[in-house]
């Protein structure tokens, strides 16, 4: 277990390097946009790995209802918190690229919308775990984040439909036809190094959170035995 | 025995008593009423500008009221651990969940009807489209943000942090829900485009975060 | 009747509120009445806590008319009866917040026999309680056990239930220690008199 995470941890190391090189020097300056189209390599990847997270605790939070393993509530603690790190991410790159391309920080154009509403339900999930340390903590969490996963449903079409006055922006650079294949290529590398980092940060949490369960329930234990010693006296 | 028995008199059990003590009710009505009335110190409008924004800012302070109102039917349920009583009682848990929620939605649209006026003399309100689609928004959207909120309220009483914790799961829940009844009133109340988009996703919304909530009241209940 | 003793923190209510089903053990199992889901079980249950479980701003007949309709029981007498046989008025006009500790005690337990419970659960219900009231409990408790019920209580005072109880428990550190029968002793005693 310990020699493939260091392998893993290694093979990211490596990849995130790598794609580093190729976003800053390997990749070609954008015409139009100019360095800061950098950013995108980034940007998306990010946003990939948070799109990969939150349907992922989705899913963990409904087995963890049927089975109540205390294994699968900590990967949805895990994929949770991650995914909540890469939308600030997310959301922070963007006012940065949008800043000089569109000359505005902040647009209430719909894919930044629902970004920014996901990450409120989401923080609103760790905000309910953290709250409530003991007690029914992962069972409240687990039904609260199927209720977020079904309202984000919601928050797109809401979206889309009632906030459209604002035009929507042409998001130049997507991966479509016309893109430089270094630019492709630099982006794919990105794409898979993110994911990467992505899944070693959620097994690092997984772990980290396997432990503190474990300690938690030393800790009882612990404490049962003390007192039985202390009766005994 | 039914769900329906024991929604009916559960239902009755609550309103006798906020009946007697008028807890919710009244810190309800007083917070909508400071909301409103803070609203209208900070913004100096005109009709047409109050027209514009009057859809938004009711439902933000419907909003807040409501959470005041949540959370004290639930602190209700805890003192004395009353809720223990039903955990182990063979009664449904769905009954309670309906029961909560729809006197939740009983005091929400009290409140309605007595800050309806209220916006109508503050803000020089006078609607340009078919009222019957602002009392539709009304019904709609109370039901919405009750729904939830009675859930979440449940919820976040049964952690340590209690009343702070219901706002932070609430609002962010609430956001699609909030977009359409805020559409639906200031379209109607403006006659600029149609609500019955902003209704329908309303009605949709409703419906399946009902049935969520039936689906999981249980499990929430019966967590410790 | 079991009696349920130990220091404080040795899992006594624990107990109690597993066997009620309001806490799931963590580890094994839990079988009442041949029956492994609780949820079957919750009718044959009363269960009395710490807490009184009351509404302070109903009077005592209101919250037993409430708790007997979760149960399926629309007869306002059967609230009564258990009001009268814990020894309260059930004509009482009074908000049970405004009730003594003893009263509301009392109310509780009456609460907690609504049901006509198989299994009663009873966790300290001499606390705060004068020593008339305790043993009228006491008085009454006895008479359901010899109807055939099984009452698990929890209580510091074992001596005001000596000769009731058919069995003491006593609990450390969330396990069972030791299991002293009296019904069974008092018998053997009966027996060694009538020897010589």
């Amino acid at each position: 277990m310990k020699s493939k995470f260091a392998i893993f941890a290694l093979l990211t190391f490596v990849l995130l390097s790598w794609g580093l090189y190729q976003a800053l020097v390997g990749a070609p300056t954008e015409a139009t946009m100019g360095q800061v189209q950098r950013i995108f390599y980034y940007h998306v990847p990010n946003a990939w790995v948070m799109e990969l997270c939150f349907p992922l605790n989705f899913l963990a939070s409904i087995i963890y209802l049927v089975n109540r393993k205390a294994a699968i509530d900590a990967f949805a603690v895990a994929t949770a918190e991650v995914g909540v790190v890469f939308c600030t991410v997310v959301l922070l790159t963007g006012p940065i690229w949008a800043r000089p391309v569109w000359g505005i920080w902040w647009t209430w154009d719909a894919r930044l919308t629902s970004t920014l509403v996901l990450w409120l339900i989401y923080v609103g999930y760790l905000m309910l775990r953290k709250l409530s340390t003991g007690g029914p903590n992962p069972v409240l969490a687990a039904s609260f984040a199927i209720f977020g996963c079904i309202d984000a449903v919601f928050v797109f079409m809401a979206i889309r439909w009632f906030r459209t006055q604002h035009p929507k922006p042409v998001f130049a650079g997507g991966a479509d036809s016309g893109i430089d294949p270094r630019m492709m290529h630099a982006f794919l590398i990105n794409l898979l190094a993110f994911t990467c980092y992505g899944a070693l940060l959620v097994w690092i949490r997984y772990s980290l959170e396997r432990t503190r369960q474990k300690v938690d329930e030393a800790h009882a234990m612990k404490s049962l035995l003390h007192q039985e010693a202390r009766s005994s006296r | 025995m039914s769900v329906l028995s024991v929604l009916r008199i559960t239902l009755a059990k609550d309103l006798r008593m906020e009946w007697r003590s008028k807890d919710a009710i009244n810190s309800m009505l007083f917070f909508a009423l400071l909301v409103v009335v803070i609203f209208s110190f900070s913004f100096d409008l005109t009709a047409d500008e109050s027209r514009q924004i009057a859809g938004g800012l009711i439902w933000v302070a419907l909003l807040f009221a409501a959470v005041v109102a949540l959370n004290q039917t639930w602190a209700r349920e805890l003192r004395n651990q009353v809720l223990d009583a039903y955990r182990v009682s063979p009664a449904p848990a769905e009954s309670l969940f309906l029961a909560k929620t729809i006197g939740n939605f009983l005091f929400v649209a009290i409140l309605e009807l007595l800050m309806t006026p209220l916006f109508i003399v503050f803000y020089n309100l006078r609607s340009i489209g078919p009222v019957y689609q602002l009392i539709l928004a009304s019904v709609l959207g109370n039901w919405a943000l009750v729904v939830n909120g009675t859930f979440f309220g449940a919820m976040s009483i049964r952690t340590r942090s209690r009343e702070v914790l219901l706002p932070l799961i609430l609002f962010p829940i609430s956001i699609p829900a909030l977009l359409a009844m805020v559409g639906a009133t200031t379209s109607t109340l403006t006659g600029e485009g149609s609500a019955h988009l902003s209704l329908v996703f309303l009605a949709v919304y409703d419906v399946v975060f009902t049935l969520l909530g039936l689906f999981l009241f249980e499990t929430v209940l019966q967590a410790e | 009747m079991y009696l349920i003793l130990g220091e404080n923190g040795a899992g006594k209510s624990t107990l109690l509120r597993v066997i009620a089903g309001l806490i799931h053990p963590s580890h094994g199992k839990l079988a009442i009445l041949d029956s492994g889901d609780l949820k079957t079980v919750r009718p044959q249950l009363g269960y009395m806590a710490h807490a009184s479980m009351l509404y302070d701003e109903l009077s005592g007949r209101e919250n037993l008319a409430y708790f007997a309709a979760l149960y399926g029981i629309r007869v306002q007498a059967t609230g009564d009866r258990a009001m009268r046989t814990v020894g309260l008025d059930p004509e009482l006009d009074r908000r049970v917040g405004q009730y003594s500790q003893g009263m509301r005690q009392r109310l509780s337990l009456a609460r907690a026999i609504l049901n006509d419970p198989r299994i009663l659960l009873l966790d300290e219900p001499f606390s705060n309680v004068d020593i008339g009231s305790a043993r009228d409990m006491t008085r009454l408790l006895g008479s359901m056990r010899d109807s055939g019920k099984t009452i698990f209580l929890v209580t510091h005072q074992p001596a005001l239930l000596e000769g009731v109880a058919d069995e003491s428990v006593y609990m450390s550190a969330g396990r069972i220690v030791e299991r002293v029968q009296h019904r069974a002793s008092s018998a053997t005693l009966q027996a060694a008199e009538a020897q010589p």
